[in-house]
């Protein structure tokens, strides 16, 4: 079984602590992920509002790349990016004519072998995760889900479209406490972080209210757009509030990667907007893992 | 208002033709209104999810699909998926609205307010064009010059610089070419221009 990886855009540039953070979990974990080759970018929101063809070669292109390269599985990390060549797949999956029209815009036959997996598929996956967790990532958590990781449910027939609980379930096996919380789910803004900031900063900042309202110490995201809105985008979400909001923003691969014991360098921490301190402690990341190492889960040796 | 709602059609509404292209079916609506009380962005816009709805049931009244067209709400829309996972119906709205807005693009009849929204679309997609992959200082640039707003986020740049997230040249992919096929293939030429 070969497991492919697709970075997307944002990886590479403004969430390129995400894809740090997954590397150095999947080598802590023995994991290999090769990048598929030549990949292209996904298209994302700007194409499937102008042009619906265009929406489905782009990923089509991608797939077919990891397709030809003997990928059986590509992890996509980026919620955006998953979604897009979820439900690319599906709809060339269910619809001959579209496969053909699609294959011929690009000069590849797509067959659609290579299924697509999100960031808490392939992490749940992982055998006894629970024993390999060094230093448990014992804080009190609102695991933010966003819209595309979950919905639509009946293409990506991953967890349930509101209240999901697989990232909570993931979180608890790594010592936190995830918190029961209203926002799992809503919409943060999306694509519209520079052409309507005023709109992310108003649906950002319901977010982040309810996780503090309901005492969480972090947020816990698992996609590029959600944590460049909650944390890149924290000054406009401030402005608008008029107070300020401390509560970190975190990739489920950093909180992982501090539970496995590496470095917060490693991981990234450095490079957010929002420092990454917790509100009960006033030291940094770097001590959190140590001082809460002493506890130890059941299942550790 | 005309008094012979019962008319034949002798045209194709706006809700045959998304329905021709999406096969999603506005009749199904029975006007609930699930959606517009989930969706995130309702009170932003000129007409809630269910109010376009109704603009397309309308189907003797071309000005109101005209309305439905040329209206925020379908630029204002996310994606975020809520009102189809709430749909009692099952009736794929983000699809509709992305047919409304290809429709809209088409005939020019974007709404003004949505410029800097279309603008963003159009940079982003344009770096996809010419590098294979979103070179995000190279859409920013284009997305100002496009939308005139040369001083937002001027702030936020050198701090994303020095944390490393802002690259200064773009990666470019080795499929350029057929990237550049699919582009031509797919999006014309003039519908990508401002």
């Amino acid at each position: 079984m070969k497991t492919g990886f697709y970075p997307g855009c944002s990886m590479k540039g403004s969430a390129r602590e995400y894809s740090e953070s997954l590397l150095a979990v999947a080598a802590a974990l023995g994991r290999e992920l090769p990048e598929i080759p030549d990949w292209n970018c996904c298209g994302a929101t700007a194409a499937h509002n102008l042009n619906q063809d265009l929406s489905l070669a782009l990923p089509a292109r991608i797939l077919a790349a990891a397709e030809k390269d003997g990928m059986d599985e590509v992890l996509v990390p980026c919620a955006a990016c998953y979604s897009r060549l979820s439900v690319t797949r599906y709809e060339l999956l269910q619809d001959e004519d579209l496969r053909q029209k699609i294959s011929g815009l690009i000069e590849t036959n797509y067959r659609g072998s290579a299924k697509v997996l999100n960031i808490i598929e392939w992490l749940t996956s992982i055998p006894d995760l629970e024993t390999k967790i060094k230093a448990p990532f014992a804080r009190r958590v609102a695991c933010y889900y966003g819209c595309l990781l979950v919905r639509p449910a009946g293409i990506l027939k991953f967890d349930r479209p509101e209240e999901p609980q697989s990232m909570d379930q993931l979180l608890k096996k790594i010592g936190a406490t995830p918190l029961d919380w209203a926002f799992k789910t809503e919409c943060c803004g999306a694509g519209f972080s520079v052409s309507r900031t005023d709109l992310v900063a108003k649906l950002s900042g319901l977010i982040l209210d309810d996780a503090v309202a309901r005492g969480a110490e972090a947020v816990i995201v698992a996609c590029p757009m959600c944590h460049l809105n909650l944390d890149l985008r924290r000054p406009q979400i401030e402005k608008r509030a008029g107070k300020k909001i401390n509560i970190p923003v975190i990739y489920i691969t950093q909180a992982l990667g501090l539970a496995l014991g590496i470095a917060p360098k490693k991981l990234g921490l450095q490079r957010h907007t929002v420092a990454v301190k917790f509100s009960q402690s006033t030291e940094g990341a770097a001590n959190v893992a140590q001082s809460s190492g002493s506890k130890t889960l059941p299942g550790e040796k | 208002m005309r008094s012979d709602t019962h008319v034949q059609h002798d045209r194709q509404t706006l809700a045959d033709c998304v329905l021709e292209k999406t096969s999603v079916d506005v009749a199904r609506c029975n006007q609930c209104g699930k959606c517009s009380a989930g969706c995130p962005l309702a009170n932003d816009m000129d007409f809630p999810p269910s109010q376009i709805m109704h603009l397309l049931q309308l189907r003797d009244f071309p000005e109101f699909a005209e309305m439905a067209l040329r209206s925020h709400t379908i630029w204002l829309c996310l994606t975020c998926e809520i009102c189809y996972a709430r749909c009692p119906m099952e009736i794929d709205i983000p699809k509709l609205m992305d047919a409304l807005r290809a429709e809209s693009l088409a005939r020019k009849k974007t709404n003004p307010k949505a410029k800097d929204i279309i603008a963003f679309h159009r940079a982003f997609l344009d770096s996809v064009r010419y590098t294979g992959r979103l070179f995000e200082m190279g859409q920013i640039v284009d997305y100002k010059i496009r939308s005139r707003h040369f001083l937002q986020d001027l702030l936020q740049a050198p701090a994303m610089f020095f944390k490393g997230k802002l690259h200064l040249f773009p990666e470019r992919i080795r499929g350029r070419s057929l990237l550049g096929r699919i582009f031509a293939r797919t999006l014309k030429s003039k519908e990508n221009r401002q």
